[in-house]
């Protein structure tokens, strides 16, 4: 990618200028899109520099593509229960696996190799997404894969290291040449024939928010006109451990926002959205628009969420400047709501912050899902466009009592037929790290 | 727009950290692992945030904020982004040998959070209690230069007027141990500086954390101009790479003829290094090579010791001799007295070209600041 003379240069920039000045309202005065059989959008004429999402791809606990996925939400069924695949001496803590082992989703990904179970999962979501898009033309296109996660191949070494410790010559090195987080990327990248721009984010838990933002950008910029951008996470002894040792993981389904919530139960999975440019999205079928999108630091410490909420409030709010959209306009909030005393408060304060007197629906698909990590904004960004799609709020399950000082609950009712023109879904994690992200009905 | 590098700081194998000469007294090893040069961290960051940082957090937060403090009218950047292959590999390290030792039992927590991978990206955001864009790229020999581009588009979109943008990865006894079993490294002791005498199976592993300071506007300390970054992976063929080289320089409106000094990343393991030496012979003929990594090692984010280098070329108008020595690979009519010929000419652009293990390869376009 050349630095200079792209062509859309100067498309990009009067896009951000009209974006900055006009926002939505300008937006909205030229766009010409059609609503066709399949539920989804065809635009009829040059719009302002956008950045749109033409498929969806997911698999988590509660399902293995999106029907599978509707249908749990449909029916409050949620994705925990013991551990079955992970092999760990905790077996009585409460995870969110994907229902398939690793030979099962080695077979759905066509892998013959033994590759980490991070890959296989970004693989068939990611594939999905692609399959979803269906753009005829995509060989054509400078196309991009920013896939985020945050233990890459974990899986795979931890048990070459369980044989490396005993002796530094023991171990199956092909355990552990996935490792890095970027070779997880990179053998889905080569499956899906994605050339032109590969690179892979891990900011903790907002790891794959901060994929779509970037993919965003790289459209934006005029650099890339079709990007697979989101995240995946296995489940592994290591981050199992991890959150065990700080004591936040619930040892029952986790409660999300209710005042009694005791932690965060672990998920694995793996979301994933197609974004095109606007000269993309004029010649296929999009969903909707990826409208605002903030990158902000809580700068508090390493692991806990500051009182105030600090990062995940500027998040929030600059992901509405971006999109040129006031807090009213947000019909529903994906929470990143991980049920611990800690997230929860942070956030909530925080919406406070931005939204009061006035909330939109909200809740925390990790109550179905558990906490996914790295894959959580991208499967959450999933889910988000579904609600603008179908109309549908999804339920924060197990809710029972408000948190003290709040004025507000999350949603407990799967709701339909709702008008839901913009979301907002959150991803906040350690480092400090929060992202915010905004879709929006064309 | 133009992008200026107003502050540059290196921890690396070799002397380049502080207020030192530039690259005079190159540090010797004998070996194949090139460890950093330390220094005095208590200076540096809050011995309270110090305690459980581990060498890797240390070496990216001093580095961090030794650019910071070069830049003295910058306080807080607009944007914080890193590029780590490997993140925090000691911590990772501990936490995964204890949680086998003692079979998941009674582990402690400190080693796992600061094992993600943005623990250095966000240390920094708290040392300097910044609120603002944060994001690290893992992207195995595309990150540093993932975290570049990130900070050129930033300050384009005018989301910054200035980026702290950073490349570190560590060397741990057991990650060198597992990459010494793939054949990575050479099998017997050789010197760094004779890396490239003779043709061998293998690299030195190598470490570092640099961090740089980019803004849109220049002002009179500024190393340099980064004109550009560019990633493609897994190219066909070496004439896909000259393609990829020449569309990138006309894309700046240049050609190789305009460029004074190419600094690539040959690191001595013959197979890796014929693609630098068939490209010698095609878009690069009578180009001046300088390679880099005798002084730093092989590791993913290396170019971001490489553009450490060129912009202290740049702003010095110095070519140190270790860099061009060898004689192999200068131009056979620029070979008079190294001395002589550095205050001759004066390097006025410089392209940095690298491939990572023949996967990732990048190219870094710098040049000097007008006058």
């Amino acid at each position: 990618m050349g630095w200079k003379n792209r062509p859309t240069q100067e498309l990009t920039k009067r896009g951000i200028d009209e974006k900055r000045n006009g926002g939505e309202e300008e937006w909205k005065k030229i766009r010409v899109v059609v609503r066709t059989e399949t539920g989804k959008y065809k635009m009829s004429k040059q719009i302002n520099s956008g950045v749109f999402v033409a498929g969806l791809g997911v698999i988590s606990a509660i399902g293995n593509d999106i029907g599978e996925t509707l249908a749990a939400f449909r029916s409050g069924r949620p994705g925990m229960g013991p551990v079955s695949h992970l092999d760990t001496v905790h077996r009585q803590i409460p995870v969110a696996e994907v229902k398939l082992s690793n030979e099962e989703l080695a077979l759905r990904a066509d892998d013959s190799r033994g590759v980490s179970r991070t890959a296989l999962l970004s693989m068939i979501a990611a594939r999905a997404a692609l399959e979803d898009a269906a753009i005829k033309n995509q060989s054509s296109l400078r196309t991009g894969f920013v896939s985020a996660n945050t233990v890459g191949g974990m899986d795979k070494s931890e048990r070459f290291l369980q044989d490396f410790f005993v002796d530094s010559g023991r171990g199956r090195l092909r355990e552990v040449v996935r490792h890095e987080c970027g070779s997880i990327t990179e053998w889905v990248a080569d499956r899906l024939a994605i050339r032109d721009h590969i690179t892979t984010i891990s900011t903790a838990c907002s790891s794959s928010a901060n994929a779509l933002f970037y993919g965003a950008r790289l459209i934006r910029h005029g650099l890339l006109d079709l990007v697979v951008a989101g995240g995946t996470d296995a489940l592994t002894k290591f981050t199992l451990n991890g959150f065990n040792t700080l004591m936040i993981l619930d040892p029952q389904f986790c409660r999300p926002f209710d005042e009694d919530r005791a932690g965060l139960n672990l998920g694995e999975g793996a979301g994933y959205v197609v974004l095109v440019s606007e000269r993309v999205a004029e010649s296929v079928e999009v969903y909707c628009r990826l409208s605002g999108f903030c990158n902000a630091n809580d700068a508090y410490h390493q692991t806990a969420s500051s009182p105030e909420g600090t990062g995940s409030f500027l998040a929030m709010k600059g992901a509405l400047e971006r999109g040129g959209l006031q807090p009213s306009a947000i019909d529903y909030i994906n929470l990143h709501g991980t049920g611990t005393q800690n997230n929860d408060i942070a956030e909530a304060t925080a919406i406070k912050r931005v939204f009061d007197p006035r909330y939109p629906p909200m809740s925390s698909t990790k109550s179905f899902t558990g906490h996914t990590l790295g894959a959580s904004g991208g499967i959450e960004a999933v889910f988000s466009v579904l609600s603008i799609r179908h109309g549908i709020v999804y339920p924060n399950l197990r809710f029972s009592k408000p948190m003290n000082g709040f004025s507000f609950v999350p949603e407990t009712r799967f709701l339909e037929n709702q008008e839901i023109r913009h979301v907002l879904s959150n991803s906040f994690g350690f480092g400090g790290n929060c992202s915010s992200l905004i879709f929006s009905k064309l | 727009m133009s992008v200026y590098i107003r502050a540059t700081a290196c921890i690396s194998p070799q002397k380049t950290f502080g207020s030192v000469p530039f690259l005079t007294a190159p540090v010797a090893y004998t070996g194949n692992r090139l460890g950093c040069v330390e220094p005095d961290y208590r200076d540096l960051i809050d011995g309270r945030l110090m305690r459980r940082m581990s060498r890797i957090i240390k070496m990216g937060v001093a580095a961090a904020s030794w650019c910071l403090r070069e830049a003295c009218a910058v306080s807080s950047p607009d944007a914080i982004v890193t590029g780590t292959a490997f993140g925090c590999l000691e911590d990772t390290g501990v936490f995964l040998s204890r949680l086998i030792d003692q079979q998941e039992e009674m582990l402690s927590p400190t080693a796992f959070i600061q094992s993600t991978h943005n623990t250095v990206g966000g240390q920094i955001a708290l040392m300097l209690q910044c609120h603002r864009y944060n994001n690290t790229f893992v992207h195995r020999g595309f990150s540093f230069e993932s975290a570049l581009l990130d900070g050129l588009l930033l300050l384009e979109e005018n989301e910054a007027s200035n980026v702290l943008v950073g490349g570190l990865d560590e060397i741990t006894d057991t990650s060198h141990a597992i990459m010494t079993r793939f054949g990575l490294y050479r099998r017997l002791p050789v010197s760094n500086f004779e890396l490239f005498a003779a043709d061998s199976k293998g690299t030195l592993a190598g470490e570092g954390a640099a961090f740089f300071l980019l803004t849109n506007r220049p002002s009179a300390n500024d190393y340099a101009r980064l004109e550009g970054v560019t990633t493609f992976y897994k190219p066909a063929d070496v004439p896909a790479i000259e393609n990829r080289i020449l569309s990138f320089l006309g894309s700046h409106s240049i050609g190789t003829g305009d460029i004074d000094l190419v600094i690539t990343g040959q690191n001595g393991d013959e197979k890796g290094d014929t693609v630098y030496r068939q490209l010698q012979g095609t878009v690069f003929k009578d180009k001046v090579l300088a390679p880099y990594k005798h002084l730093c090692g092989e590791y993913p984010t290396s170019t971001s010791f490489a553009l450490w280098l060129a912009a202290n070329i740049l702003k010095t108008g110095t070519v140190p001799e270790v860099i061009d020595s060898g004689g192999r690979y200068l131009d056979r009519r620029d070979s008079g007295n190294p001395g002589e010929r550095q205050n001759k000419r004066r390097v006025r652009r410089i392209l940095v070209y690298n491939h990572h293990q023949q996967v990732h390869h990048s190219l870094l376009l710098i040049s000097a600041m007008e006058g």
